[in-house]
């Protein structure tokens, strides 16, 4: 007597594994950065070009240094698993693995950075 | 045996034999703008992790960033950035399983064409 459904042993049975996931987590993050870009092009795009004194002033501000730091975050994200689809498109094989790893291993050093260097000139 | 021309299969044509239409165009450069915009993020961090390491450093950041090629670079990216948004918008749109009649979708295309201009043409006028 099995209390499992057909519809709960054929999940992950198929040759993608899963499905959804990446479609998923795509929605969430163009949504958190249809509000986060505007904000950001509008609070980054006077401070491009100022003097060091005014750019850590700026980002001292929680506003700024928050705001930045999310939208490092979750545009690295996006960036990654859309170049990821674009990458499974396009590129075959071993190629293919080495291209998707390297898109994930640049997406998250350039985080790190831009994070270390928020928190550094934020406190 | 099913897979003795695996890989060597003959493909039907086509891209190649398709007139290029608003729809396909629009959609393609989601993508191209997309991917594109790596660099001007690089660049950014680059250039956030100049400002927090010293003034000479961030001058020099600085100077790159506002150059003329970095100008160009920031202002294509500028449009990049307001087109793969207002396309995003379109497939959260298209997501809900609405506006896919020819004439809604080629309409969408236009208002993408013409919002990514006139978002980009507002910003660097408020900026």
């Amino acid at each position: 007597m099995a209390f499992m459904t057909d519809r709960k042993r054929a999940t992950g049975m198929g040759s993608a594994k899963e499905g959804t996931h990446h479609f998923w987590s795509m929605t969430v993050s163009a949504i958190a950065l249809a509000i986060l870009m505007p904000l950001f092009v509008f609070d980054f795009g006077p401070i491009l070009g100022a003097s060091y004194a005014e750019v850590q002033a700026h980002f001292a501000s929680p506003y700024s240094a928050i705001l930045t730091a999310l939208t490092l975050i979750v545009g690295f994200t996006h960036f990654k698993m859309g170049a990821q689809t674009m990458i499974e498109d396009y590129v075959q094989g071993t190629a293919r693995k080495l291209t998707i790893i390297a898109v994930i291993l640049i997406s998250y050093a350039a985080m790190a950075t831009g994070l270390f260097a928020l928190v550094r000139m934020a406190l | 045996m099913a897979d003795v021309n695996r890989g060597k299969r003959p493909l039907s044509p086509h891209l190649t034999i398709y007139r290029p239409q608003l729809t396909s165009i629009t959609s393609i450069f989601t993508r191209i703008t997309g991917n594109a915009m790596l660099l001007a993020a690089l660049m950014i961090v680059w250039w956030l992790l100049a400002a927090a390491t010293g003034p000479e450093y961030y001058a020099f950041a600085s100077s790159v960033i506002t150059s003329w090629p970095g100008d160009i670079i920031m202002t294509l990216s500028l449009w990049a950035l307001w087109y793969h948004f207002c396309t995003g918008l379109r497939h959260l749109y298209w997501d809900t399983g609405r506006g896919f009649e020819i004439k809604q979708a080629e309409r969408m295309a236009i208002m993408v064409i013409a919002g990514s201009f006139i978002l980009t043409l507002l910003t660097l006028i408020l900026i």
